[in-house]
Protein backbone atom coordinates (compact mmCIF):
# COMPACT_ATOMS: atom_id res chain seq x y z
CA UNK A 1 0.00 0.00 0.00
CA UNK A 2 2.62 2.39 -0.89
CA UNK A 3 3.64 4.77 -4.11
CA UNK A 4 6.44 4.14 -5.96
CA UNK A 5 7.32 7.56 -4.77
CA UNK A 6 7.22 6.71 -1.40
CA UNK A 7 8.86 3.63 -2.02
CA UNK A 8 11.78 4.98 -3.39
CA UNK A 9 12.43 7.80 -0.93
CA UNK A 10 12.80 4.83 1.93
CA UNK A 11 9.14 5.73 3.47
CA UNK A 12 7.49 3.35 5.88
CA UNK A 13 9.03 -0.20 6.61
CA UNK A 14 12.42 -1.58 5.99
CA UNK A 15 11.92 -3.32 2.44
CA UNK A 16 14.58 -6.21 1.66
CA UNK A 17 16.17 -6.18 5.40
CA UNK A 18 16.41 -10.19 5.37
CA UNK A 19 17.97 -10.09 2.16
CA UNK A 20 20.58 -7.82 2.65
CA UNK A 21 21.40 -9.11 6.09
CA UNK A 22 21.85 -12.65 4.16
CA UNK A 23 23.81 -11.36 1.72
CA UNK A 24 26.23 -9.95 4.08
CA UNK A 25 26.88 -13.43 6.08
CA UNK A 26 27.44 -14.86 2.81
CA UNK A 27 29.57 -12.93 1.10
CA UNK A 28 31.44 -12.14 4.76
CA UNK A 29 31.85 -16.49 4.95
CA UNK A 30 33.02 -16.50 1.80
CA UNK A 31 35.73 -13.89 2.02
CA UNK A 32 37.42 -15.34 5.09
CA UNK A 33 39.24 -18.11 2.51
CA UNK A 34 39.10 -15.55 -0.36
CA UNK A 35 41.54 -13.16 2.12
CA UNK A 36 42.93 -15.12 3.51
CA UNK A 37 44.10 -16.73 0.09
CA UNK A 38 44.74 -13.39 -1.24
CA UNK A 39 46.76 -11.93 1.73
CA UNK A 40 49.37 -15.79 1.51
CA UNK A 41 49.47 -15.20 -2.57
CA UNK A 42 50.48 -11.53 -2.30
CA UNK A 43 53.12 -12.12 0.01
CA UNK A 44 54.73 -14.91 -2.07
CA UNK A 45 54.49 -12.84 -5.00
CA UNK A 46 55.76 -9.70 -2.80
CA UNK A 47 59.90 -8.90 -4.32
CA UNK A 48 59.14 -10.29 -7.65
CA UNK A 49 59.62 -8.88 -10.59
CA UNK A 50 56.95 -8.13 -12.86
CA UNK A 51 57.17 -11.10 -15.32
CA UNK A 52 56.36 -13.54 -12.45
CA UNK A 53 53.50 -11.63 -11.35
CA UNK A 54 51.67 -11.95 -14.65
CA UNK A 55 52.85 -15.38 -14.77
CA UNK A 56 51.19 -16.05 -11.57
CA UNK A 57 47.81 -14.66 -12.66
CA UNK A 58 48.48 -16.46 -15.87
CA UNK A 59 47.23 -19.54 -14.04
CA UNK A 60 43.88 -20.22 -14.76
CA UNK A 61 43.23 -20.76 -11.20
CA UNK A 62 44.67 -17.89 -9.51
CA UNK A 63 42.93 -15.65 -11.89
CA UNK A 64 39.22 -17.09 -11.28
CA UNK A 65 39.90 -16.84 -7.28
CA UNK A 66 41.20 -13.14 -7.75
CA UNK A 67 38.03 -12.16 -10.15
CA UNK A 68 35.79 -14.12 -7.65
CA UNK A 69 37.24 -12.18 -4.86
CA UNK A 70 36.76 -9.00 -6.38
CA UNK A 71 33.23 -9.64 -6.75
CA UNK A 72 32.14 -10.55 -3.70
CA UNK A 73 34.77 -7.81 -2.10
CA UNK A 74 32.80 -4.87 -4.14
CA UNK A 75 29.41 -6.71 -3.01
CA UNK A 76 29.91 -6.70 0.75
CA UNK A 77 31.57 -3.14 0.56
CA UNK A 78 28.38 -2.00 -0.99
CA UNK A 79 26.48 -3.52 0.92
CA UNK A 80 28.21 -2.87 4.27
CA UNK A 81 28.44 1.29 2.93
CA UNK A 82 24.65 0.94 1.95
CA UNK A 83 24.08 0.59 5.78
CA UNK A 84 26.76 3.19 6.94
CA UNK A 85 24.95 5.43 4.83
CA UNK A 86 21.31 4.64 5.84
CA UNK A 87 22.31 5.41 9.78
CA UNK A 88 23.96 8.99 8.89
CA UNK A 89 22.28 10.48 6.04
CA UNK A 90 18.72 10.84 6.46
CA UNK A 91 17.81 13.99 4.38
CA UNK A 92 15.93 11.91 1.22
CA UNK A 93 17.44 13.43 -1.73
CA UNK A 94 21.29 13.33 -0.69
CA UNK A 95 19.86 9.45 0.93
CA UNK A 96 19.35 8.04 -2.83
CA UNK A 97 21.49 9.78 -4.57
CA UNK A 98 24.94 8.61 -2.22
CA UNK A 99 23.53 5.63 -2.70
CA UNK A 100 23.11 5.69 -6.25
CA UNK A 101 26.62 7.35 -6.76
CA UNK A 102 27.92 4.53 -4.28
CA UNK A 103 26.34 1.55 -6.41
CA UNK A 104 27.76 3.29 -9.51
CA UNK A 105 31.55 3.05 -8.37
CA UNK A 106 31.52 -0.46 -7.57
CA UNK A 107 29.89 -1.69 -10.75
CA UNK A 108 32.68 0.24 -12.36
CA UNK A 109 35.32 -0.75 -10.12
CA UNK A 110 34.52 -4.50 -10.51
CA UNK A 111 34.28 -3.96 -13.95
CA UNK A 112 37.73 -2.28 -14.53
CA UNK A 113 38.96 -4.92 -12.21
CA UNK A 114 37.77 -8.63 -13.38
CA UNK A 115 38.59 -6.88 -16.93
CA UNK A 116 42.03 -5.74 -15.91
CA UNK A 117 42.25 -9.48 -14.52
CA UNK A 118 41.17 -11.82 -17.43
CA UNK A 119 43.60 -9.01 -19.62
CA UNK A 120 46.15 -10.42 -18.55
CA UNK A 121 45.15 -13.97 -17.82
CA UNK A 122 44.56 -14.49 -21.32
CA UNK A 123 47.17 -12.83 -22.56
CA UNK A 124 45.90 -9.87 -23.66
CA UNK A 125 49.01 -6.75 -23.12
CA UNK A 126 52.03 -7.34 -22.47
CA UNK B 1 12.59 13.59 5.59
CA UNK B 2 14.71 17.08 6.64
CA UNK B 3 17.75 16.95 8.83
CA UNK B 4 16.71 18.42 12.16
CA UNK B 5 18.94 20.25 14.29
CA UNK B 6 17.49 19.25 17.73
CA UNK B 7 19.97 18.99 20.22
CA UNK B 8 21.52 15.58 21.80
CA UNK B 9 22.29 14.70 24.96
CA UNK B 10 26.43 14.09 25.43
CA UNK B 11 27.45 10.73 25.22
CA UNK B 12 31.07 10.07 23.60
CA UNK B 13 32.26 12.88 26.71
CA UNK B 14 29.64 10.60 29.12
CA UNK B 15 30.14 6.96 28.96
CA UNK B 16 33.00 4.96 29.81
CA UNK B 17 34.80 3.44 27.23
CA UNK B 18 34.68 -0.44 26.80
CA UNK B 19 35.52 -2.80 24.63
CA UNK B 20 32.31 -3.76 23.30
CA UNK B 21 31.43 -0.10 21.95
CA UNK B 22 35.23 0.11 20.80
CA UNK B 23 35.15 -2.67 18.76
CA UNK B 24 31.93 -1.84 16.59
CA UNK B 25 33.02 1.51 15.53
CA UNK B 26 36.22 0.17 14.55
CA UNK B 27 34.43 -2.74 12.59
CA UNK B 28 32.80 -0.28 10.47
CA UNK B 29 35.65 2.12 10.55
CA UNK B 30 37.95 -0.71 8.75
CA UNK B 31 35.27 -1.12 6.77
CA UNK B 32 34.68 2.36 5.48
CA UNK B 33 38.77 1.86 5.10
CA UNK B 34 38.73 -0.98 3.11
CA UNK B 35 36.22 0.10 0.69
CA UNK B 36 38.42 3.43 0.24
CA UNK B 37 41.25 1.56 0.02
CA UNK B 38 39.91 -1.16 -2.53
CA UNK B 39 40.37 1.73 -5.43
CA UNK B 40 43.93 1.53 -4.97
CA UNK B 41 43.46 -2.33 -5.56
CA UNK B 42 41.63 -1.79 -8.95
CA UNK B 43 44.26 1.13 -10.05
CA UNK B 44 47.45 -1.66 -8.82
CA UNK B 45 45.94 -4.17 -11.28
CA UNK B 46 45.20 -1.71 -13.68
CA UNK B 47 48.73 -0.48 -13.81
CA UNK B 48 50.06 -4.13 -14.03
CA UNK B 49 47.52 -4.81 -17.35
CA UNK B 50 49.04 -1.66 -18.68
CA UNK B 51 52.51 -3.28 -19.08
CA UNK B 52 56.11 -3.33 -16.98
CA UNK B 53 56.53 0.76 -16.70
CA UNK B 54 53.03 2.00 -15.04
CA UNK B 55 53.35 -1.47 -13.14
CA UNK B 56 57.02 0.33 -11.78
CA UNK B 57 54.95 3.20 -10.99
CA UNK B 58 52.39 1.83 -8.66
CA UNK B 59 55.29 -0.17 -7.10
CA UNK B 60 57.49 2.45 -6.64
CA UNK B 61 53.89 4.34 -5.11
CA UNK B 62 53.84 1.73 -2.77
CA UNK B 63 57.35 1.78 -1.49
CA UNK B 64 57.47 5.40 -0.86
CA UNK B 65 56.81 5.92 2.72
CA UNK B 66 53.03 7.25 2.70
CA UNK B 67 52.84 4.18 0.62
CA UNK B 68 53.97 1.98 3.40
CA UNK B 69 52.22 3.87 6.07
CA UNK B 70 48.87 3.29 3.65
CA UNK B 71 49.77 -0.32 3.04
CA UNK B 72 50.27 -0.53 6.60
CA UNK B 73 46.95 1.08 7.28
CA UNK B 74 45.02 -1.32 5.19
CA UNK B 75 46.49 -4.21 6.27
CA UNK B 76 45.57 -3.84 9.64
CA UNK B 77 42.66 -2.44 8.95
CA UNK B 78 41.82 -5.62 6.96
CA UNK B 79 42.91 -8.21 9.65
CA UNK B 80 40.97 -6.23 12.17
CA UNK B 81 38.14 -6.36 10.30
CA UNK B 82 38.09 -10.12 9.28
CA UNK B 83 38.98 -11.14 13.02
CA UNK B 84 36.39 -9.17 14.21
CA UNK B 85 34.14 -10.34 11.18
CA UNK B 86 33.97 -13.93 11.91
CA UNK B 87 33.24 -12.64 15.75
CA UNK B 88 30.00 -10.94 14.35
CA UNK B 89 29.26 -14.44 12.22
CA UNK B 90 29.63 -16.28 15.83
CA UNK B 91 27.10 -13.84 17.18
CA UNK B 92 25.34 -14.95 14.11
CA UNK B 93 24.21 -18.55 14.56
CA UNK B 94 23.26 -16.90 18.09
CA UNK B 95 26.95 -18.24 20.35
CA UNK B 96 28.79 -15.71 22.60
CA UNK B 97 26.72 -13.32 23.90
CA UNK B 98 27.39 -13.77 27.30
CA UNK B 99 29.27 -10.63 28.35
CA UNK B 100 32.42 -12.35 29.84
CA UNK B 101 32.78 -14.28 26.09
CA UNK B 102 31.60 -11.09 24.53
CA UNK B 103 34.97 -8.94 26.32
CA UNK B 104 37.45 -11.86 26.14
CA UNK B 105 36.53 -12.86 22.39
CA UNK B 106 37.02 -8.99 21.76
CA UNK B 107 40.42 -8.79 23.40
CA UNK B 108 41.35 -11.93 21.27
CA UNK B 109 40.45 -10.27 18.26
CA UNK B 110 42.50 -7.39 19.12
CA UNK B 111 45.24 -9.92 19.44
CA UNK B 112 44.72 -11.54 16.51
CA UNK B 113 44.32 -8.45 14.79
CA UNK B 114 48.18 -6.84 15.74
CA UNK B 115 49.49 -10.45 15.50
CA UNK B 116 48.56 -11.21 12.03
CA UNK B 117 49.59 -7.55 11.22
CA UNK B 118 53.14 -7.73 12.80
CA UNK B 119 53.31 -11.06 11.00
CA UNK B 120 52.46 -10.20 7.71
CA UNK B 121 54.64 -6.80 7.56
CA UNK B 122 57.35 -8.79 8.91
CA UNK B 123 56.76 -11.39 6.22
CA UNK B 124 56.58 -8.95 3.34
CA UNK B 125 59.75 -6.65 4.51
CA UNK B 126 61.77 -9.57 4.46
CA UNK B 127 61.31 -10.63 1.12
CA UNK B 128 62.68 -7.25 0.10
CA UNK B 129 66.19 -7.43 1.39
Amino acid sequence: MRSPLGRVLGLGAAKEGPGHWWSQRVTAVALVPLVLWLVYSLLALSGQDYAAVIQWLRNPLHAVLLAVFLVTMFYHSYLGLQVVIEDYLHLGWLKVAVLILLKFAHVLLVAIAVFAVLQIALGGRS
Amino acid sequence: MTQDSRPLSPHLQIYRWQITMALSILHRATGILLSLGSVFIVYWLLSLSSGEDAFARAQGLLASLPGKIFMLAWIAALFFHLANGVRHLFWDVGLGFEMPTVRRSGWAVVVVAISLTALTWWLASGVQA
